[in-house]
């Protein structure tokens, strides 16, 4: 097991190297315009403009600007070319938000998904059954972005409902605020994860229910909800928690920046959007390479997990 | 994502008994006949195929109801005109910027937008480019996929090594923010990679920013089903028989992934069509004032307050388009691989 645990670390290092690379490459091949033309403003010298290169390293070769880059991404020390403004610290004020959006909408998508998929399950074939397949279908089709907007506009704005976006702290509106503030743009989000969630379930219960070990709780005398929660859910689940991780990792890493941007919720991946909107190149380096490490972090986490519960991962790879 | 966890590829011959009796009675129907009589018996799946097929014709019309019925374009911009609508003279754009709602006659069938263009014919020009682009980008994603897929599941060795670390490295990346970064900064500049060169603003841009993030998605589980494949007998046979490597990959491995690739294209699709509209939404697709669903959506947006149909008519279409293929794609999965569990997910 340790063997296991150690090759998947080294090979996360390396798909982290490689992603750095390959961000920053991206990020200098693209012809977006000469920053330091840009930085230097409309009235500017030759002079400031070589000035600007300088102090910003453009004019190093590729290799040590990426070390240089590098550097700055993870001590926290990239700038902004447009407002000079810390991206660490402007990330570290919008983790928080899109934390809390994506935790809850996890959470949201979790229990709905399992409850759903397991009575859909049940009810195998009958009415309830098709009625939930055509709603996780419509919901697995909708844009989350069209669906946020027209929620926070007839919800929020039409009926007064709910606020019609924005983010409340903790600190200044309370706990109740917070969440009055979170529940459009978590259901939102979760209703994708829903469908697809419910769904899985669904057939993987479906899969196991006639399997030999159910038929021997049953034989052994267990009630029939007994061996549907003992036995059937606790073996179909493993997947799904498996794909529960990943798939929080893809939110966080990035999935959110549509969901907060229409309820205006300025996380992290608002921040992303509009500094690509001012073609603002560090923020949106930077913003790239922390989600795709915790793509990778959460991945390794979720094979760790996954061999350590279940033994033929680690001895079949 | 996609997956396809199931220990068998191919064809299936775990059935439940009421299709395997019927399929018994049939005796010496090749694979392809068995599915497509499974695909027909579907009557859901075959609803929703020709739901798709008549919004990819209504699409392809949209020249047609420009011209002879609406009698404008999709570009035209008609900020201080009037119609007449049911005798009674209207602002097309009224003084406060708010558009004219839907009319239900010829012109401004589903009413203006900010700029008095007619949304229903760029509802229909904005669905021929998302379809476009849903396709193209599908088709690259198809290409790429089989063929690193079968490198890396047929040679082996230091070719998969390679291939499969660069899928690890496109796994890990997330899909919306750098299709968002490239798609900005490449309608900005355009590019040129050797005697290619595309200019900003091209629909090319956002096609094969799609068509190459859905790569890693459909190349994993090729490569999966080749590396299965390659130990059978048929393959065996072949190499006794003196083929070289590609003539095998391509003749004798490619006919037999047929129905994986089959069963994922219409998914595909619909999440490249779903991934258009996002990247539009984010201004980092198709460029306005070219219509497209996702462009016409983030416009509308805008207006929400004052014009909801902008947002909600293209919305509908969008919804329509990618629910018609999915579940068209899950009666095709059902019909040529039930046990097969695919996931797309954007």
């Amino acid at each position: 097991m340790g063997r296991f645990i150690v090759r998947r670390i080294i090979g996360m290092i390396l798909v982290m190297f490689a992603v750095s690379i390959l961000t920053f490459l991206i990020f200098q091949v693209i012809p977006n315009g000469d920053p330091a033309v840009r930085m230097a403003g409309k009235n500017s010298t030759p002079t400031q403009i070589a000035a600007i290169r300088d102090t910003w390293h453009f004019n190093d070769p590729i290799y040590e600007q990426y070390v240089y880059t590098m550097k700055q991404v993870f001590t926290g020390s990239l700038i902004s070319y447009s407002d000079q403004t810390n991206v660490w610290q402007e990330i570290k004020k919008g983790l928080p938000r899109t934390f809390a959006l994506g935790i809850g909408a996890a959470i949201i998508w979790m229990v709905l998904g399992v409850s759903l998929g397991l009575y859909s399950a049940v009810r195998s074939g009958g009415f309830s059954d098709r009625l939930l397949t055509v709603l996780a279908l419509i919901g697995v089709s909708m844009p989350v972005f069209w669906v946020g907007a027209l929620m926070s506009y007839y919800l929020g704005y039409k009926f007064g409902w709910f606020p019609n976006g924005g983010y409340t702290e903790i600190a200044q509106g309370g706990f109740g605020q917070w969440i009055y503030h979170l529940i459009l743009p978590w259901t939102a989000l979760a209703i994708l994860f829903v469908g697809v969630y419910s769904r899985i379930l669904r057939s993987n219960i479906l899969d196991t229910i006639n399997d030999d070990y159910v038929r021997t709780a049953r034989a052994k005398g267990i009630s029939e909800r007994q061996v549907l929660i003992r036995h059937v859910l606790r073996n179909s689940l493993i997947p799904i928690i498996t794909l529960w991780g990943l798939d929080f990792g893809l939110v966080i890493g990035g999935g959110a920046v549509l969901t907060e941007s229409v309820f205006n919720l300025q996380g992290v991946g608002q921040y992303f959007a509009e500094a690509i909107g001012r073609l603002d190149v560090p923020p949106v380096l930077e913003v790239t390479i922390l989600g795709a490490f915790f793509i990778v972090l959460l991945n390794t986490v979720v094979d760790i997990v996954y061999a350590l519960l279940d033994p033929r991962i680690r001895l079949g790879s | 994502m996609a997956s396809i966890d199931s220990a068998e590829t191919g064809f299936s011959t775990d059935l439940p008994p009421e299709i395997a009796a019927e399929e018994r009675r049939a005796p010496g129907s090749g694979p392809w006949r068995i599915a497509l009589r499974r695909l027909r018996r579907n009557k859901v799946a075959l609803v929703f195929g020709v739901v798709f097929v008549l919004l990819v014709a209504l699409s392809l019309s949209a020249p047609l109801y420009a011209k002879h019925i609406a009698h404008t374009t999709p570009y035209k911009n008609r900020i201080a005109d009037t119609i007449t609508v049911h005798g009674q003279q209207k602002n097309i754009v009224d003084f406060d910027g708010t558009p004219i709602g839907p009319t239900w006659t010829k012109q401004y069938f589903l009413g203006a937008d900010r700029n008095g263009r007619d949304v229903m014919v760029r509802l229909l020009y904005g669905g021929r480019t998302s379809l476009l682009i849903g396709f193209g980008a599908s088709l690259i994603t198809l290409v790429l996929a089989t063929f690193f897929g079968l490198m890396a599941g047929f040679f082996g060795g230091w070719i998969d090594a390679i291939i499969s670390r660069c899928f690890d490295v496109m796994w890990a990346f997330p899909v919306i923010l750098l299709g968002v970064a490239l798609g900005v900064s490449l309608n900005l500049g355009g590019i040129t990679v050797g005697p290619l060169s595309l200019k900003g603003g091209s629909l090319w841009i956002p096609t094969i920013i799609i068509g190459i993030s859905y790569v890693v998605y459909l190349g994993r589980p090729i490569r999966g089903q080749v590396l299965q494949l390659r130990e059978k007998e048929f393959i065996e046979a072949a190499r006794a028989q003196g083929l070289g490597p590609w003539r095998i990959m391509f003749s004798e491995l490619l006919p037999n992934l047929a129905s994986t690739l089959l069963v994922f294209f219409p998914l595909i699709v619909a999440n490249a069509v779903l991934l258009e509209a996002a990247l539009s939404f984010l201004g980092a697709g198709v460029q306005p004032p070219e219509p497209s669903w996702g462009v016409m959506i983030s416009e509308g947006v805008d207006l929400l307050t004052t014009a909801p149909w902008l947002t909600i008519a293209p919305g509908l279409m969008l919804v329509l388009t990618v629910l018609s293929l999915n579940i068209f794609g899950e009666g095709v999965r059902d019909a040529l691989d039930p046990r097969a569990k695919i996931r797309m997910e954007h």
